[in-house]
């Protein structure tokens, strides 16, 4: 009988004995969970803080997952040591698991760069926003007359002021970057969601952050000082690689994998946020730490632990978020003129689209109020079908099937897919 | 497992299979009182242009992208359908990033809405196929990677 150990209890990890079980149903699979929750959609901590949801609705693949798939786990443990000639993990409560196969799907943790006087912030009026834990802290915290302050306008920082919103309306997002969502949005795009935020009366400071703290003080690099009762940092996260790196094995900003997603450490794979993978665009490798990645790569490794034969041959960044009333969707990467691409795009009160084609091919886009049938574009863009096998002039107007033919549409509307 | 197929040259482009499907989901027992006057939400749509019409609606993929890529866990797929638990949809629209037929949509209240066949509602088959004048939708047993 097979033994898999698993390191974390996300979405990759979920997968991740998902795809085992598809292939052998017998052997024992140990799972590992710093945190004390697994199981649970991580981008949904926000839905909770906000309201929207709840623990038992956030429950990933129900609260008998592990029972039904013959998976002990254990939580509120780390993995301290891989000792790949041993084959065996070592956790911080001092157990020794033996592994057959192993996987590292343990995720990122929050960034946050040596602050001074960070210390000085009191410990319980301190946050980052990764976990339901987190949530449940900062739920628990909040007043309607809390001012926050949020170091970070990316995703996370924004999802958590979404989130807090429900709570008090005295938010104030600071962000190095000129503008929010710098990792997805251009300054004219970026513009049309800093608006809407404002209009919600939530104060941002951007091209600005803390240069120091004085208990519940930030002073900016501007000068101005903010007094807040509670801050978040959401600056940014990292890959929890040390595992892998410790143990000898190949790791850039994230684990080395190969499209079985083994690393380079026999009988030890690695999915989800804390590995490097094919970008389909660009062919280069990168950390595209999104959920869909983590969920394909999770199953991946997880059939190959168990000796069937996937493979994950790569992904595209992409998101799709809903912002105090704004929905946005972006995916792939921006070619302009000036990179040697072409844009198209169109603007109206309450919709805006830019689509970006660069070598004949749909490269990305960003779209906001109409999003509509978006994945025929992002389906272009990672299938990297060819433009001009397809009326683009048609399509970039009105994603439909129309302009892919009538052979196409036989063979999808009329046949398995 | 039995799926709806469309054949576009039977197609006459009526729209009949929308008002059906948003009555076999309405819950109501009465079509007129179910759609009169409202703004429908049917889980299918017809597109096309001049003589062109068809239905586009979830093809309940064998190796769905929507479910793989679900934040919350609100799509799944059972016994081969693709289902959606309207419940656990906390409407981020993934599933509508992704649908390489731009097969799944934004509901009325948010969460995301799509074709689950009609087997959950009092139709118990799809309302489009049953209802379609010309055959143009079916509902039947097709071989993988045939068509």
């Amino acid at each position: 009988m097979k033994r898999y150990v698993i390191v974390g209890g996300g979405i990759a990890g979920i997968h991740c004995i998902e795809g085992i079980r598809s292939a052998d149903r017998s052997g024992s699979i140990t799972l590992i969970s710093a945190e004390a929750d697994s199981n649970y959609g991580r981008p949904l901590i926000s839905y909770y803080l906000e309201g929207a949801t709840d623990e038992e609705k956030m429950s990933y693949r129900g609260s008998d997952f592990y029972e039904r798939n013959g998976v002990t786990a254990l939580h509120g443990v780390t993995a301290e040591k891989l000792d790949p000639t041993a084959k065996t993990l070592t956790l911080s409560d001092g157990q020794v698991l033996p592994y057959d196969a192993l996987c590292v799907a343990a995720g990122s943790g929050p960034f946050v760069p040596p602050f001074a006087g960070l210390d000085t912030v009191p410990q319980e009026k301190k946050f980052t926003f990764m976990t339901l834990s987190d949530a449940r802290g900062l739920m628990q915290a909040v007043t309607p007359e809390s001012r926050v302050l949020i170091i970070g306008g990316g995703l996370i920082g924004l999802k958590c002021a979404e989130g807090l919103y429900a709570h008090t309306k005295h938010l104030t997002v600071c962000d190095l970057a000129p503008h929010v969502l710098s990792s997805i949005l251009q300054p004219e795009s970026a513009e049309i969601v800093e608006q809407h935020l404002k209009a919600k009366g939530i104060r941002l400071m951007l091209g600005d952050s803390a240069k120091e703290f004085q208990g519940t003080k930030a002073l900016m690099n501007s000068g101005e000082t903010v007094e807040f009762d509670l801050l978040v940092l959401a600056i940014g996260v990292r890959p929890n690689t040390g595992l892998i790196k410790d143990a000898g094995g190949d790791v850039n900003r994230g684990i080395v994998t190969d499209a079985s997603m083994a690393t380079t450490i026999p009988c030890v794979y690695a999915a989800g946020d804390c590995v490097e993978s094919k970008n389909i665009i660009t062919g280069g490798q990168g950390i595209l730490a999104i959920l869909p990645n983590a969920a394909m790569q999770g199953r991946t490794a997880g059939i190959n632990m168990a000796g069937g034969e996937a493979v994950f041959d790569g992904g595209i960044p992409m998101n799709s978020m809903g912002l105090m009333g704004v929905h946005l969707m972006t995916a792939g990467s921006y070619y302009e003129e000036s990179n040697g691409g072409q844009v198209y795009m169109e603007a109206s009160e309450g919709s805006y689209k830019k689509l970006f084609t660069k070598d004949g091919y749909l490269t990305g886009f960003i779209l906001m109020g109409d999003l509509h049938r978006a994945g025929i574009y992002t389906a272009l863009i990672r299938e990297r079908r060819p433009l001009d096998s397809i009326d683009f002039e048609t399509v970039k107007k009105d994603p439909s099937l129309l302009p892919f033919g009538a052979e196409y549409r036989r063979q999808t509307l009329g046949g398995v897919v | 497992m039995k799926r709806v197929y469309v054949n576009e040259k039977w197609c006459l482009g009526c729209h009949l299979c929308e008002y059906n499907c948003a009555f076999a989901n309405s819950g109501e027992t009465d079509m007129a009182k179910a759609l009169r006057g409202k703004v429908i939400h049917p889980r299918l749509h017809i597109e096309g242009q001049g003589e062109i019409h068809y239905a586009v609606s979830c093809r309940h993929c064998t190796d769905p992208l929507c479910v793989k890529s679900c934040i919350s866990g609100a799509l799944s797929i059972q016994d081969g359908t693709v289902k959606i638990d309207h419940d656990k949809c906390v409407g981020c629209l993934t599933c509508v990033l992704v649908c390489p037929y731009g097969a799944v949509a934004p509901g009325p209240d948010g969460a995301a809405t799509k074709c689950e066949l009609c087997l959950e509602n009092a139709c118990g088959a799809p309302a489009c196929a049953a209802g379609c004048p010309n055959n143009a939708i079916v509902y039947e047993e097709r071989e993988e990677a045939s068509a």
